[in-house]
């Protein structure tokens, strides 16, 4: 058990499977979906939120990315939600994401 | 797969603690729960503690200002937006038996339906108005849907100055009577056990008239066409709602609104208004409560909670909101000063996290001090439109840019065939055609006709046109002036971002200038010494202390016309 585990954290992270949430009018920019169930593919790096959001912008932001993102982060005035509590309790950009997690974004910005 | 799941999970917390500082902390309240959300920097609330400091914060709000008495009708303006949801919420729960310190006043819910001045179609305005009626139907309280295009059929009346002023002097005696008289009601009720506002529970929502018609719907879609920038529109759109909403309150009994604005709205808002040339009006703009319209009193029981909290708020306990896209939804940063503000405040807030309460405290702080020399006597005429008084005087106006803007405006007026055909105003509804024909001439009152300036032609016919120009405020007035996109434009970089662009390009002085505002200190300092100065105008705002308060709108001119670099659309540049 511990030798796989190892094993299994030094080759690849495996695939997660993450619920990603849109709200506040952030969905528009996604095709109106505010619920996309994903699967992250196994990569070197453990997946973090800087990473997710990267994926996001490359497989499921469909119009205008300076809206969603700025930088290497969400545009301010974009709330971020891990598991129902503030990302900014679990190190923000750098929580390291785990199986089943329900990341939700929610835009606090006039009109969406 | 799924085993690797598995391992993976284990790993986690040995390989890297750093990634979950939180996790450890507790409440800093009950010292228990796990933390769900920060507050303030370093605070982090679990979730009940954050209910309760929640709803004290809604219920002191209301305590501390006395404004509302006991079985007075209060109309609840609900856009579907979270902070006017969150709002609503905590008057059902607050008027609920269980609640500690019961509420006592009579709700009602207003939902105004914009979406003809934001070109949605029919069907999309159908489908949003199900949900509104399914969230208003959860609620129970009479609800009033409205649409926007009913603007056009309010009377006359609306624009009327009501001149009687909420007695301000004895405010604390007239609450302890109404308290009183409404707890011998309900003696005498109190068999009854009804909720008082479940009594009139009308049969579906009320509206003013049927649902908008198609001719109604393009005069209003074309009345926004014509309006070239984003900025004013916004403000076209918020001085039509707010007739609207007052409209319905008076015909309906109610004498006090509520308005969801939330803290971080506010900030954004008292920003806007002062580039807008609005800094006159800020306390009436900004305030808790809001006395210009006279017998109806406008409250912002919200102004205490950012859109964080109402966020998390409404997320956590499930407060059922509804989307609709506004006139600004997906556009630029720069699209118009209000996006614009709003993101500058943002981009700040997200570096220096008291950002947004310094600028909210700031307009706390400002009173609405009546002009020197004139608290005794009667108020003096107001703006046609945002019913604010008027700060573009005959009177002293040789001194102030009232006059400048009145004079420039007979300088503007170049008379020829261009002329008769009415000049591409911003506001108007009809550019391009005659002046008797498209919206203008619909009966009885548009408000296109009194957005729009005197034309040339008008002018030259009469007084009353020149008369009726002299009666908006220089704020509105210079929504006219604003040529198209030239407001955001030449804005330029945007200085957090851009530290090289701060200094020497004028373009930029908008943006330095507000920067070096955004401490409550400079704010006050800066406008005064930089705009303020030597150019005493006719109407202040006073600040907390003793000092003379800024000419908002003198810098807010001075934001324009450097942001502008088009001089020429100001009526200084002549």
């Amino acid at each position: 058990m511990g030798v796989s585990c190892e094993l299994g954290f030094l080759n690849m992270a495996a695939p997660l499977s993450v619920e990603v949430e849109f709200g506040g009018g952030a969905e528009l920019l996604f095709d109106g979906v505010k619920k996309h169930q994903v699967t992250l593919p196994g990569q070197e790096e453990p997946w973090d939120i800087r990473n997710l959001l990267v994926w996001i912008k490359k497989n499921l932001l469909k119009e205008r990315p300076e809206l969603f993102i700025q930088g290497d982060s969400v545009r301010p005035g974009i709330l971020v939600l891990i598991n129902d509590a503030d990302w900014e309790l679990l190190g923000e950009l750098d929580y390291q994401l785990q199986d089943q997690d329900s990341i939700l974004f929610i835009s606090t910005l006039h009109g969406g | 797969m799924c085993e690797v799941g598995e391992d993976y999970r284990e790993s986690a917390p040995g390989g890297p603690p750093l990634t979950r500082p939180g996790r450890e902390q507790k409440c800093v309240k009950c010292k228990e729960g796990p933390p769900v959300v920060v507050i303030r920097a370093g605070d982090a609330f679990c979730r009940d503690c954050f209910k309760v400091f929640y709803v004290h914060k809604f219920r002191a709000m209301l305590g501390k200002n006395r404004l509302i008495f006991p079985g007075e009708k209060v109309l609840l303006a609900w856009s579907g937006g979270p902070s006017s949801s969150s709002m609503v919420w905590q008057v059902l729960e607050g008027l609920s038996r269980d609640s500690a310190k019961r509420l006592r006043f009579v709700p009602g819910v207003i939902y105004v339906d914009e979406g003809a001045a934001c070109g949605r179609s029919p069907e999309d305005r159908a489908r949003t108005l199900v949900e509104v009626e399914q969230v208003l139907q959860r609620v129970g309280f009479p609800s009033h849907v409205i649409a926007l295009e009913e603007v056009f059929g309010l009377p006359p009346s609306v624009l009327r100055c009501f001149a009687q002023e909420p007695e301000s002097v004895g405010t604390e005696g007239a609450y302890k009577a109404a308290v009183d008289s409404f707890l011998q009601q309900q003696c005498v009720l109190g068999a009854a056990g009804e909720e008082p506002w479940s009594q009139p529970r009308p049969q579906g929502p009320q509206s003013l008239a049927g649902p908008p018609t198609a001719v109604q719907t393009e005069a209003l879609s074309r009345l926004f066409d014509s309006v070239k920038t984003l900025t004013a529109k916004e403000e076209l759109l918020q001085t039509l709602r707010t007739h609207l909403i007052l409209h319905v309150a008076r015909t309906h009994g109610y004498s006090k609104v509520m308005a969801g604005d939330s803290c971080t709205r506010l900030a954004v808002k008292l920003m806007t208004s002062l580039a807008l040339g609005r800094g006159a009006f800020l306390a009436w703009d900004t305030g808790f409560s809001d006395e210009r319209h006279g017998d109806v009193v406008v409250v912002r029981p919200m102004r205490e909670h950012t859109l964080k909290e109402v966020a998390f708020y409404n997320r956590l306990f499930a407060v059922p909101s509804v989307f609709t896209p506004a006139v600004d939804t997906k556009a630029p940063e720069k699209a118009s000063i209000h996006r614009l503000m709003e993101a500058f405040l943002l981009r700040l807030q997200a570096q220096f996290p008291s950002t947004v309460s310094t600028v909210y405290r700031t307009s706390e702080k400002l009173v609405k001090a009546p002009r020197d020399g004139c608290a005794a006597s009667p108020p003096g005429p107001r703006c046609l439109l945002c019913l604010c008084t008027l700060d573009v005087d005959s009177a002293d106006s040789a001194t102030a840019f009232g006059a400048q803007t009145s004079s420039h405006l007979c300088q503007m007026q170049a008379p020829g065939p261009q002329a008769e055909a009415g000049t591409p105003t911003t506001l108007c509804c009809c550019p391009g055609l005659g002046g008797a024909q498209g919206c203008c001439s619909s009966p009885p009152w548009t408000p296109c006709r009194l957005t729009s300036w005197p034309r040339p032609s008008s002018a030259a016919r009469g007084p009353g046109a020149s008369r009726r120009s002299k009666r908006i405020c220089w704020g509105t007035a210079m929504m006219r002036r604003c040529p198209v996109g030239a407001e955001v434009r030449a804005l330029g970089p945007h200085p957090t971002r851009n530290r090289q662009a701060r200094t020497g390009r004028q373009g930029q002085a908008g943006c330095l200038w507000l920067s070096t505002c955004i401490n409550k200190n400079v704010l006050i300092r800066k406008l005064y010494s930089t705009h303020g100065a030597g150019r005493a105008g006719p109407l202040a705002v006073c600040g907390a202390g003793q000092r003379r308060a800024p000419q908002g709108r003198l810098a807010g001119a001075a934001v324009l016309r450097q942001a502008g670099g088009a001089a020429a659309s100001l009526p200084t540049a002549q």
